[in-house]
């Protein structure tokens, strides 16, 4: 085993701290039954707890993407001392090392075995002839990949999908379980009444999604050692290396953007709101002013004045990653400066309606200072906008990355994103054979992570925002009805 | 006897909350005739707003009717398709609701929302529907109808905006309106016009009306005949005269008693202990049996049916019940004790003095935000308010009492004048200094609702006081005290842990009441605290109130618009209008021999229905002007019956007319005598 040096990039910090908020949350969450009600809706809600499964995966790969190490170097001779690898890389680099690590020369398709364009090639004989050459690593097992690709592709997803069989009875097993021992009943009858889909958390559902995810993830886990599943780009990378890199990107901005965000919306919100006055024009002409302006423009400014500073001072930054992670910290913060407008918006009215209410009025009557009462008694009472409008937040934040790098002024052109990617595949869609797999991959997963997302997120706005009761309409009360309608013999008039 | 105009039969309607499903309206028959007023009668939740909705079939989205028929003239609204159903709405039933600012379309004139009407059922367009609007307007007592057509709903006052409402519903000349609690949102003065036009309207055109109510004086007013409802069902049926003087249902003696009033001020008030019950589970027995002084076993284990009685009364309870009637007649009566009346002589020095309190909202205008007026909310009052006493600040919405009452405690920040505690002017502290002043005084507010964070458990919201103050000693001291103010207010200490969610109205006001006694105040101002509330939650709170009051010694500042809580509680009586107060004395000098011609049209507005006796016809035409631009002179003047040229010219000085009993009127002053 080789030594290695952690590494802790600018992002991961903030990750990690974003992590601890939210555990932080969740204890306090549980601790009070007040906060916990609404949460138990939303694990009750099928679409919510769906969405949520689809997310958990994205985030397990982002959060792999988040643990950075560099690699030893072997030391040169009469030397002691360690050095390590210029090379920043990640757990999930590690995890897929064949396929970041298997480059072609240039664009292939899905499961190709050939190259995607005719190239000169000298044969053994000496002659030279224009046709499609074997990939380097694509298939390149195969003996006469005409015959044996089908089979090989069939054996290799079979292979997978038994595997991902394995896998899901094993989760299957571990959920029902973690169910059973919280309700203190047996396996068996969880196990039962979640098949028949009786519990009122929605773990049929779960256990299906997950199905799917490892049905899917199986085959594509065991072919992508042999295929590039999802085809290679113009510089021979492996799409899927892309894309899974692509997710932390992503995560990353709807999150960390939102804890830039946080603290402005919230102070100013909160101030704006309650005091009025002079605090409340100051603050109404910033947001006033900021949101006036046309935000992918300062975003552009900022990036490019961030641009200049940072080529001024190369020795700052010690490899690459840490550039493109300190231009992609950048993003979150300009990112999170423009975008607390609407938030702030939001609570400054929330609050200027709290104030006003009989509580707030009986805490001044007590002689609570602002702060207190801000944090007493106002703040809690905002809690599910900013959740709400966080979770909602997430999703046009990811898409405003992909933008915002397609026009060039979004992250570094080293770091893998889904703007990147697109902007990479957006010449080769003119081309003939059409290049279509790196823009397919990176718009099928980031529709499905932002579809996920906004279902998630509808769930939680059903939960705690008190002027939705969508649940009104749910069937199962009347179902409850029908089942004891006792029969009208009461004697009237 | 012709067929009825409109028959309800087991009419069954339930509504879906979460997982639950509450019967909200379960089983209810009943009949209307051509001409009639029928009073639905009863306390919030008991469904009578859902079997008007049913009728017109306008239920929510989780509502349901479930069982049943409606009848209009013999045929089923319920099995109506629901484009026919459409032509009967607004056609042959009109329905008035209860808040007439929400009910109007605020981007549409008032007209376009009449001759919409029009337009849907009758084909009226043009210059036919505008004379036909005009002639509506005219009908419900719009004055200068021509200009008010075009005029939006905010130009409009509360009582106009309902009078427009009628003026729709009535556009058809429907057979049947269904008023769902027409005047619950409108001040005395202005319930008294509108109830009087429903009466006019319906002598003039013969239609039925279908009257919601939880009041009993629009139900003594205005009804028939009246039904009670309770918990879903209808517990008694009756023509007026008979329910007045005879009720035959405990839940309806109960619901009298707990009116308070004058003749009640020494004893406390029949409050109906305990809640409606939840109405998702099922019923065994007759669901007021938990609430019910004459309860015995047959009440928890079989369930009444609708008996008839005499003089076309019914009722569904047991005691009528032949079967058992010697049960019935052991079942003990309970007459609750009077209290003691501990009323000790005025102490010399007041509490609390109010000299010449103004609270002034600037009114700004444009860009700069200059000031271009002044709304004045409060404008010169004056007032002493003795330990262990109750002044009621009495008046209509509008008239500055909740603002004088906020500006007391230092909510507002008064324009001038001064608040004088024990000598102490509350109005020059500041700071820290008035931070710990503010243990003296404390205020409990309207909305039960509202005033209760809603994030907080209840020992925290009760504790809050204490820890702010830093009064009550240590964390256990406070527990303690927190448990000592639970039992005093009547609530259990296991609740300590429960959120204001899962606490009824009263109970939350009791939490009110307990945060604000925790700190020992010397003085509370009580702004309205029972007027959210059911008439026996209300007896309920007023009781403790004054057991508070008379064990406590605190003083009340009680600010109300109702003059039945004022009579059972107060000891001196306020009258305030326009920011200023026009009539100031003893209870029973203000209300017995008011003054004042505004007290007296007070009075005479508010419905009665215990004396039989002559009604003073004494109305106060129109609304309350607005206190930005008042009238010159004496503020009552326009809507005076009385008004004398001297009264435009300027405001009367006060008067003494008696020791302790004040009045600002020309009629009363030297001048006119």
């Amino acid at each position: 085993m080789m030594p290695i040096l952690p590494v802790i990039l600018w992002t991961d910090a903030l990750v990690f701290a974003l992590l601890g908020c939210v555990a932080a949350f969740v204890w306090l969450t549980v601790s009070r039954e007040h906060l916990r009600a609404p949460w138990r809706k939303v694990a009750r809600s099928t679409s919510g707890m769906v969405a949520a499964t689809v997310l958990a995966c994205f985030v397990a790969v982002g959060l792999l993407d988040c643990l950075h190490y560099r690699k030893a170097l072997l030391p040169e001779p009469g030397k002691a001392e360690q050095r390590w690898s210029p090379e920043v890389l990640s757990a999930l680099d590690a995890l897929a090392a064949p396929l970041r690590q298997r480059q072609e020369r240039t664009f292939s398709a899905p499961f190709a075995v050939h190259g995607h364009s005719k190239e000169s090639i000298t044969r053994p004989d000496g002659t030279m002839a224009r046709e499609y050459p074997r990939l380097k690593h694509g298939g390149a097992h195969l003996q006469d990949p005409a015959r044996e690709r089908g089979a090989d592709i069939a054996a290799g997803a079979s292979r997978g999908a038994a595997a991902a069989a394995l896998a899901w009875v094993m989760l299957a097993s571990l959920l029902t379980g973690v169910v059973a021992a919280a309700r203190g009943s047996s396996f068996a009858a969880v196990s039962g009444a979640a098949w028949r889909g009786e519990l009122d958390v929605p773990l049929r559902a779960v256990l299906l999604t997950a199905a799917v995810i490892l049905l899917v993830a199986g085959p594509l886990i065991v072919l992508s050692g042999r295929y590039h599943v999802f085809g290679t780009d113009k510089v021979g990378q492996d799409v899927l290396y892309l894309t899974l890199k692509s997710i932390r990107t992503g995560l990353v901005i709807g999150t960390v953007t939102t804890l830039v965000m946080l603290p402005f919306a919230l102070a100013l919100g909160l101030m704006a709101g309650y005091f009025k006055g002079w605090v409340d024009d100051i603050i109404q002409y910033l947001y006033t002013t900021l949101s006036s302006i046309p935000g992918v423009l300062l975003i552009a400014a900022a990036v490019l004045m961030m641009q200049v500073y940072m080529d001024a001072r190369p020795e700052t930054f010690d490899s690459v990653t840490r550039r493109a992670d300190f231009r992609l910290l950048f993003l979150c913060v300009i990112l999170g400066v423009t975008s607390w407008t609407g938030l702030c918006r939001l609570l400054r009215g929330e609050t200027l309606k709290l104030r006003e209410l009989e509580f707030v009025q009986a805490a001044r009557a007590f002689g609570l200072g602002p702060w207190r009462i801000l944090a007493r008694h106002v703040l809690p009472n905002v809690l599910h906008i900013v959740i709400i409008s966080t979770v909602l937040g997430f999703s046009s934040l990811v898409l405003a990355e992909a933008v915002l790098s397609y026009v060039g002024v979004g992250v570094d052109p080293a770091m893998n994103s889904f703007g990147t990617m697109i902007n990479a595949a957006r010449l080769e869609l003119a081309r003939e054979p059409v290049v279509w797999w790196s823009l397919g991959a990176a718009f099928g997963c980031m529709l499905l992570l932002v579809l996920a997302a906004n279902l998630f997120a509808d769930a939680v706005r059903d939960a705690l925002d008190p002027r939705v009761r969508a649940d009104f309409l749910r069937a199962s009360p009347w179902r409850q009805l029908a089942a004891r309608t006792r029969p009208a013999t009461k004697a009237s008039s | 006897m012709t067929a009825p105009l409109l028959e309800i039969r087991d009419l069954r309607t339930c509504i879906a909350a979460g997982d639950r499903v509450i019967r909200a309206v379960d089983g209810i028959s009943l009949a209307l005739n051509r001409g009639e007023t029928f009073a639905l009668l009863g306390e919030s939740g008991s469904g009578k707003s859902l079997t008007a909705l049913s009728v017109m079939r306008l239920l929510p989205d989780a509502g349901r009717v479930v069982g049943g028929e409606v009848r209009l003239e013999g045929k089923d609204l319920l099995a109506l398709p629901e484009r026919a159903m459409r032509d009967v709405r607004g056609r042959r039933i009109g329905m008035i609701f209860q808040e007439p600012g929400a009910s109007l379309d605020p981007v549409m004139t008032v007209g376009d929302q009449v001759r919409e009407v029009l337009d849907r059922h009758l084909g009226l367009r043009g210059s036919a529907a505008d004379r036909r609007v005009l002639e509506l307007f005219e009908a419900v007592g719009i004055p200068d109808p021509r200009r008010r057509m075009d005029e939006y709903p905010f130009q409009l006052s509360g009582g106009l905006k309902q009078r427009v409402m009628i003026a729709g519903a009535l556009a058809c000349e429907p057979e049947l309106l269904i008023a769902d609690e027409p005047t619950t949102a409108l001040d005395v003065t202005i319930q008294a016009q509108v109830l009087g036009l429903l009466r006019d309207l319906q002598k003039r055109t013969g239609m039925a009306v279908l009257l919601i109510t939880h009041d009993l004086g629009v139900v003594a007013e205005m009804a028939h005949r009246v039904a009670v409802m309770y918990a879903g069902e209808l517990v008694e049926t009756a023509p007026r005269e008979r329910l007045f003087t005879a009720p035959a249902h405990p839940y309806t003696r109960k619901l009298f008693a707990s009116v308070p009033g004058r003749h009640l001020r020494d004893a406390p008030l029949a409050a109906i202990g305990g809640q409606v019950p939840a109405l998702w589970r099922e019923f065994s027995g007759c669901r007021f049996v938990e609430r019910c002084d004459h309860a015995f076993e047959a009440c928890s284990n079989s369930q009444p049916a609708i008996l008839q009685l005499e003089g076309g009364q019914a009722a569904r309870c047991h005691l009528h019940d032949p079967r058992f009637a010697g049960r019935a007649a052991r079942a003990a009566t309970t007459v609750s004790a009077p209290l003691a009346a501990a009323r000790e002589p005025m102490v010399a020095a007041p509490l609390l003095e109010v000299r010449d309190l103004a609270v002034h909202f600037p009114i700004c205008r444009g860009v700069l935000k200059r000031v271009v007026g002044q709304v004045r909310a409060v404008d010169g009052l004056s007032l002493d308010l003795h330990a262990g006493r109750t002044l009621a600040l009495v008046g209509e919405s509008g008239c500055g009492k909740t603002t004088a009452g906020k500006a007391m405690v230092r909510l507002l920040e008064p324009t001038r004048g001064r608040v004088l505690l024990r000598g102490e002017d509350l109005t020059a502290l500041g700071g820290a200094a008035l931070r710990t002043r503010r243990r003296d005084f404390q205020i409990i507010f309207q909305d039960p609702f509202a005033s209760l964070n809603p994030r907080m458990r209840l020992a925290e919201i009760v504790s809050e006081g204490m820890l702010a103050l830093g009064v009550g000693g240590d964390a256990a001291a406070r527990d303690r005290r927190v448990d000592e103010l639970l039992e005093q207010v009547g609530l259990s200490t296991d609740m300590r842990h429960r959120y204001p969610h899962e606490l009824s109205g009263g109970q939350r006001q009791r939490i009110a009441i307990a945060r604000a006694l925790a700190v020992e105040p010397k003085v509370i101002v009580c702004d309205e605290p029972t007027s959210a509330l059911d008439v026996s939650v209300q007896a309920q709170i007023l009781n403790l109130l004054r057991e508070l009051q008379q064990r406590l010694g605190v003083a009340y500042l009680f600010i109300t618009h109702n003059l039945s809580v004022v009579e059972f509680l107060a000891h001196e009586v306020a009258v305030m209008y326009l920011g200023r107060i026009v009539e100031h004395g003893g209870v029973g000098q203000v209300l017995e021999s008011p003054r004042h011609p505004y007290t007296q049209a007070l009075l005479a507005a508010v419905p009665r229905f215990d004396g039989q006796g002559e009604r003073l016809r004494l109305r106060a035409e129109g609304d309350l002007p607005s206190p930005a631009n008042p009238p010159a002179g004496c503020h009552f003047h326009p809507r005076c019956a009385h008004a004398q040229p001297t009264c435009r010219e300027s405001y009367p000085s006060t008067v003494n007319v008696a020791p302790g009993h004040s009045v600002r009127c020309v009629l009363t002053g030297p001048a006119a005598s």
